[in-house]
């Protein structure tokens, strides 16, 4: 199993990837308070990057609502835990079916009856502004006014109940993107991954070779959804806070998409680098304006912005493929 | 008698692409399907081949009804083909290109991989399959199509002008490789084509199609000489 894992990996990269996870394990060790939120957020947009990845980059389907599974993911094990105490670990449980049931439904909805494209993205969105409004008005979760998971200075890491140091959240989310690199590297190698690629570049060539594209285009759908839903759950116990207006946001779906859209759409490694490049350098920009002294509202998002005219126009493929030939693997 | 259309009928908004053609193939014979542009040859691959279903008639394929039927599962009832307007994945690689349709009858990838490099060996693409397939020529792309559908292992394999756009030494080749995989594995072969040259070689049975009919079928000797073929499509190429 490990071993058809490797089949084919490049020593160079296999040596590169050992060394990132190293420095990553390491680096709550010498990292500040801050520089820890800025690591656990890259990790944050890696992992929902790769789970994106999957319907854009492997099956070709556009999501332009993917804060619709971040949000149900936080919801659903937020409101378990206040209400009924049950642990986030068996409370993903509901996240994870409530969002793959999501993805299943927009699926249906779209591939049924041939929505396709733009079309699709705009379905997608649609489904993330109506749980947006909807909750605004869910008086289990406390509406529009918010739902607050209780919060106390913890001695020590509960990692039961996920209450505890940003240094655990950062582990578990580096746990988490972890096994959605291996999975994605698994799945792109199976036959399922292949018959995703094969959707994305040419749907009528695909069912030719006898590939149900609809099945497989749910297949996408629901392991994506089912995927971001667990940064939902981490997101909801590590900001303690859910505000509808926040989380299911269309500039939080925005947001997400960017890593692997700059990173390289499609690669494995794009995300990992989009999501570090982005989440960092905006960071590390509103580090120097504090510096500074000058307060810019909405710096990000035009720095976004120029990130996303640059990529577009100079490297299209995105910023891996050509740091790849770069390193050589 | 592997494949019988019954009197199949579609229309596309009122103008009537193909009206009541019946036909039959035998197993192991190649076949060719002629007749000049507009004469709904490719309407009917695509009837056969599930992209659109027929307005009336039936299509049986080993015994089976398939009209109706999706294209994923027609070509999993046995039936492989081309696309004339050539499709390849131009972002995955030659070999990649081919171990999709292998994974049709071979799930696991060892096993795809195998099988797809043998079928690249025999359409003399083992030395491109690294390459991408947006890089490959229009020759090349189209030996792609074919080594993609023979990868889904068929029993009748559909080719739609696979030799359009070859020169003639490109197309010799090409008719001795559908000659050698028709011999060997007995594959019942159904072409459209234009090129006379490739049909002449090929094709054991062929039917002439025009204005949606069918208007012939015989062996080539018999329908170069019928009339009604002469004046409607062979009339021009004497040389035949």
């Amino acid at each position: 199993m490990i071993g058809r894992l490797l089949e084919g990996v490049p020593r160079r990269g296999l040596a590169m990837l050992a060394a990132l996870l190293v420095l990553l394990i390491v680096f709550p060790f010498f990292a500040s308070g801050y520089l820890l939120a800025v690591g656990f957020l890259i990790l944050y947009f890696a992992y929902v990057g790769q789970a994106w990845n999957i319907m854009m980059g492997f099956a070709g389907q556009l999501s332009l609502g993917h804060s619709l599974y971040v949000g149900l993911g936080a919801y659903a094990a937020a409101a378990l835990y206040v209400h009924f105490g049950i642990s986030p670990w068996i409370g993903l449980g509901a996240s994870i079916a409530l969002c793959a049931l999501a993805g299943a439904v927009i699926g249906f909805l779209a591939f049924r009856f041939g929505v396709g494209g733009v079309y699709f993205a705009i379905l997608t969105i649609a489904f993330a502004e109506f749980a947006r409004i909807g909750f605004d008005h869910f008086a289990w979760v406390r509406g529009s006014s918010g739902l607050f998971l209780p919060v106390a200075n913890y001695t020590e890491n509960d990692l039961w109940n996920l209450r505890g140091s940003p240094a655990m959240f950062y582990y578990v989310m580096l746990a988490l993107t972890a096994a959605a690199f291996v999975l994605c590297h698994a799945l792109l190698r199976s036959r399922m991954g292949y018959y995703w690629l094969a959707i994305r570049e040419s749907p009528e060539a695909a069912q030719a070779l006898g590939v149900n594209i609809f099945r497989y285009k749910m297949y996408a759908v629901v392991l994506s959804a089912a995927m971001t839903s667990l940064a939902g759950v981490v997101f909801a116990f590590y900001y303690n806070n859910l505000f509808p207006e926040q989380i299911f946001h269309i500039s939080r779906s925005i947001e997400l998409i960017l890593g692997p859209i700059i990173g390289g759409i499609g690669t494995l490694v794009g995300p990992l680098v989009g999501a570090l490049l982005l989440t960092g350098l905006a960071e590390g920009m509103r580090e120097l304006m504090l510096q500074l002294g000058v307060e810019v509202p909405g710096v990000k998002q035009v720095f976004y912005g120029i990130c996303l005219l640059l990529v577009v126009m100079f490297l299209p493929n995105g910023v891996w493929p050509p740091l790849a030939r770069k390193l050589k693997l | 008698m592997i494949l019988r259309l019954e009197h199949v009928s579609k229309s596309f908004r009122g103008l009537r692409a193909v009206k009541g053609a019946s036909f039959e193939l035998t197993e192991g014979h190649v076949n060719a399907l002629i007749g000049p542009n507009g004469a709904g040859k490719t309407t009917i691959f695509n009837l056969i081949a599930g992209v659109y279903a027929p307005d009336s008639g039936t299509i049986v394929f080993q015994g089976k009804r398939i009209d109706g039927l999706r294209p994923d599962q027609i070509c999993a009832a046995g039936i492989g083909r081309t696309f004339q307007i050539v499709k390849p994945f131009a972002g995955l690689s030659v070999l990649d290109n081919v171990m999709v349709g292998a994974f049709l009858k071979e799930k696991a990838p060892p096993g795809a991989k195998r099988v797809s490099l043998e079928i690249l060996a025999k359409l003399g693409l083992d030395s491109k399959r690294n390459l991408p397939a947006s890089s490959l020529t229009l020759p090349d792309r189209k030996r792609l199509e074919v080594a993609r559908a023979l990868a889904t292992r068929p029993r009748l394999l559909l080719l739609d002008e696979v030799m359009a756009g070859l020169r003639p030494t490109e197309c010799d080749q090409m008719v001795a490789v559908f000659r050698e995989i028709n011999r060997a594995d007995g594959l019942t072969i159904l072409l459209i084509e234009h090129v006379m040259r490739a049909v002449m070689a090929l094709a054991g049975h062929i039917g002439v199609l025009h204005h949606g009919e069918v208007i012939a079928r015989g062996t080539p000797e018999e329908v170069v000489r019928n009339p009604a073929v002469l004046e409607c499509y062979l009339g021009e190429e004497t040389e035949v």
